[in-house]
């Protein structure tokens, strides 16, 4: 008897009260926060209402299409101050952030690996100067760094009716680099044709070499070959068609006047400060990422690719990158990240970058700051966002796959 | 057919001479040879950086110490058109406006209050930092009770005389606090005394917090808009921190909860503020904060820029805290329920100690962060020390070539001790939480 009454009370317990089970509470601590989240929202919402409309602003996206009247220094697109709208000026700062963050990328890659693998140098010296740059511009903020490069930069430079002439069409003045600007002809096609083939006949041919090898053994000049037929054809080509005489790409120089230079590519100076700050800056955090990736690779994976006979450029290049890569992705894409939303300080020094034309010029124009913050906040989130996504997949494919 | 055997063999008769001892395997020549000149690779290497750092570093001492104008009073000392020099660092700019890069505007009579605000964070900091310091858990309430209002008063003189209505306001809050403690208590069927003692010490603090702020201590009122300098700079980043680690900490609880809506709430805003670039958030507090409050509140400037680095430096803390419990072992976790603890308990006795003495270091990376970043307060207007030192580079008394490259070069300075420091002592903290693991 005593058993089943044992069985009976495990199979069901002692009724206690509902309020002590944790289903229930959870359900009723979640209800209670998002009460709060609504009631929060939902004054905050009211209040703007209110003040919004004391305030004659008016709300709505439909100030994007209206005229800006303002100008902007660095126009990738056409934007005039008589005929660009806010939406236009939004394009435009838009593509001003990203051309600045992907170059600034390009840069930073080869500096931060550079400064990463000095960091690891046997060479006393360079291991010291690489660490020295990196503590250094690690710990002075970026806004700093950015406002002191732009004071150099831009004291460094002479006034525009004395330019400096640094040949090849190349002048530079306190109101930027100038540079030979490339007028594409109409027979460009020819050579965009040629370097899509280049591409696509490079990537059949590194796959067949991959296979021979994995099959044979053989090694095949892949390096060489890329380089021929990426740089090497479209070149050529080119050669050929300036010789006949349809030449696809010409110049147009910038003319020294009396006063100021016409003509030609303008680099701002705010341009170059900018770069040269987040790239230097960011570089230094790259560099940490690098050398951390690379301690990660264990010493046995050196000395067991060495006792298979690879060559220490093999090595290195076969075995300790790949892994290292491995551990080097994810924070470096974080790194990129933050150069990308790092390069919004461009307002403090003038570059019309998405948050200086936006969130500054227009937000102050239409004071419509809910839209404008929602719109400047959505891109930088959509930036993030996609580019984790597309990291995520790459990271994937070089994951450790295991059994 | 084994080459062994088909090997000429030779026995050698005599011994060979010893060589020589290797008379340069120790010492300074040695030790070149080996780190600076080991290949001709490495020689090329060492060259070119000694050529950079020759480039480099003369003439930055030169600029920074041997040329520069260390005395003088006004921009005379520093142009080459009044008898000055102007190749070198004008740090007598940086001496003459000392008081006004430290205090900002802050009245000149009231100035000590700042000063004993220093003295009063250095001893949070160093209390709360320092491993071996006795009473670390009367340091935290210091760092984050004491402290925070103990400066209030001290920097804008506190007395903000309350009315008799808002206190007797205050006292029917309470005393409706207390009941709702009591009523779940006895909702619940436990014990009353806990709850009442719960109840009323969370209103014995904000009532102890009001109070302070109400009395008249006779100090002087300092409106914020004269703050500045490395006072604001200062400010800005220890708000940030002392809203941000324990904000942070909800939020790393809030995304590891098995509740769904509170863990998406928590991963909403976490992801949300980590995807934008601080100055757009600090732009939205300065633009839409006045706009979501009713028409009559108003938002002290200075107030705007510090919930916007609060919130910002909150959702980066989380990520770090996060780290910790999901280092935790499981064990931990279920030690701890199979000792019958509730989840408050569990928490904040067996997992966050551990947890966030795992990531202390992350912690201080987060804080060196968030002092860099309050640079950026300086893009909205609020002056803190680089605003002040902008405000100091246009001033036409100080007008001469060096002025700006001095100030920045201050500024640099002035974060680089910082933040260097920072990172060594979190360097040194996880040296000794590794020290645990080593073999």
């Amino acid at each position: 008897m005593n058993s089943v009454q044992t069985a009976v009370s495990q199979t069901s317990p002692p009724k206690k009260s509902f309020l002590y089970d944790p289903k229930v509470r959870g359900v009723f601590y979640q209800v209670v926060l998002v009460a709060a989240i609504i009631f929060l929202f939902y004054v905050a919402a009211t209040n703007a209402i209110e003040n919004l409309q004391r305030a004659k602003i008016a709300s709505g996206f439909g100030f994007l299409n209206n005229t800006a009247g303002f100008d902007i220094s660095q126009t990738l697109i056409q934007f005039s101050a008589a005929g660009g709208t806010y939406g236009d000026a939004f394009i435009v700062g838009l593509l001003n952030t990203l051309i600045v963050s992907a170059i600034g990328i390009f840069f930073t890659t080869f500096l931060g690996f550079l400064i990463g693998i000095a960091r690891l140098s046997k060479n006393w010296m360079v291991a010291k100067v690489a660490m020295v740059y990196v503590e250094v511009l690690r710990n002075i903020p970026l806004l700093v760094q950015l406002l002191f490069w732009y004071i150099a930069v831009l004291g460094a430079l002479p006034q525009p009716r004395n330019s400096l002439e640094m040949g090849a069409g190349f002048y530079l003045n306190a109101r930027g680099l100038f540079m030979a600007r490339p007028i594409w002809a109409s027979n460009i096609e020819i050579l965009v044709a040629v370097l899509l083939i280049g591409l696509v006949v490079t990537f059949i041919y590194r796959r067949w070499a991959r296979k021979q090898q994995e099959q044979t053994g053989r090694q095949y000049p892949v390096g060489k070959v890329t380089l021929a037929l990426v740089l090497g054809l479209p070149i050529l080509t080119w050669i050929v068609l300036a010789l006949l005489g349809a030449n696809p790409i010409s110049f147009e120089l910038p003319r020294k006047g009396t006063f100021n230079l016409t003509g030609g590519m303008q680099i701002l100076p705010e341009f170059v400060a900018l770069l040269l700050g987040l790239v230097t800056y960011t570089a230094a955090f790259i560099a940490e990422v690098v050398r951390a990736g690379i301690l990660a690779v264990s010493k046995g994976q050196t000395e067991a690719a060495g006792s298979l006979g690879l060559t220490p450029g093999q090595t290195l290049r076969l075995v300790v990158i790949p892994q290292a890569m491995r551990v080097i992705i994810p924070p470096l894409t974080s790194q990129y990240l933050n150069l990308t939303k790092n390069s919004s300080l461009a307002v403090a020094i003038g570059y019309p970058d998405l948050v200086q034309v936006f969130m500054g010029t227009v937000l102050n124009q239409t004071g419509q700051a809910i839209e404008v913050v929602v719109i400047t906040m959505g891109v930088y989130l959509t930036i993030s966002l996609l580019t984790s996504f597309i990291m995520n997949i790459y990271n994937r494919r070089v994951a450790i796959v295991e059994r | 057919m084994s080459t062994a055997v088909d090997m000429p063999r030779f026995v050698r008769a005599r011994q060979v001479e010893a060589l020589p001892p290797p008379n340069l395997a120790r010492g300074p020549i040695a030790w070149v040879r080996e780190n600076l000149f080991s290949g001709p690779f490495n020689t090329i290497l060492t060259l070119v950086v000694f050529f950079l750092l020759y480039v480099s570093v003369p003439p930055l001492m030169k600029f920074l110490f041997i040329d520069a104008v260390w005395t003088g009073t006004d921009r005379a000392a520093c142009r080459a058109d009044t008898g000055g020099s102007e190749s070198g660092a004008c740090w007598a700019f940086i001496w003459d406006k000392l008081n006004y890069f430290i205090y900002g505007s802050y009245t000149i009579s009231e100035r000590w209050r700042v000063n004993i605000f220093f003295i009063l964070l250095a001893v949070g900091v160093v209390w709360l930092l320092w491993l071996k310091a006795p009473r670390r858990d009367l340091g935290a309430v210091y760092f984050f009770w004491v402290f925070p209002v103990v400066s209030y008063v001290l920097l804008t003189g506190g007395n903000e005389s309350f009315s008799g209505r808002f206190w007797i306001g205050f006292a029917i809050f309470g005393a409706l606090v207390i009941a709702l403690f009591a009523f779940v208590a006895a909702l619940l069927k436990a014990s009353l005394r806990p709850a009442l003692i719960l109840g009323g010490g969370i209103v014995a603090v904000i009532g102890i917090t009001l109070a302070l702020v109400d009395l008249d201590f006779g100090l002087a009122h300092v409106p914020t808009s004269l703050w500045g300098g490395v006072l604001v700079t200062l400010l800005v980043a220890t708000v940030g921190i002392v809203v941000s680690l324990p904000f942070g900490i909800v939020l790393a609880l809030g995304r590891r909860s098995k509740l769904p809506i509170v863990r998406m709430a928590a991963v909403i805003f976490i992801e949300f503020v980590r995807g934008v670039p601080l100055i757009t958030v600090l732009i939205m507090a300065n633009t839409m904060l006045p706009l979501f409050l009713p028409g009559d509140m108003t938002v002290d400037r200075l107030l705007r820029p510090l919930i916007g680095t609060a919130l910002f430096a909150s959702a980066y803390m989380a990520e770090v805290v996060r780290g910790g419990l999901q280092a935790m072992p499981k064990g931990q976790y279920e030690g701890a329920m199979s000792l019958g603890l509730n989840y408050p308990q569990m928490m904040s006795l067996i997992i966050l100690p551990q947890a966030l003495r795992i990531v202390i270091p992350g912690i201080v990376n987060t804080f060196i962060g968030l002092f860099k970043d309050t640079s950026l307060v300086a893009i909205v207007g609020i002056f803190d020390l680089v605003k002040t030192i902008e405000a100091s580079r246009i001033d036409p008394a100080w007008a001469a070539p060096t002025i700006g490259i001095t100030g920045y070069a201050f500024a640099a300075l002035f974060y680089f001790v910082f933040c260097f420091g920072m990172s060594r002592y979190s360097l040194g903290v996880e040296r000794r939480l590794a020290a645990g693991q080593k073999r």
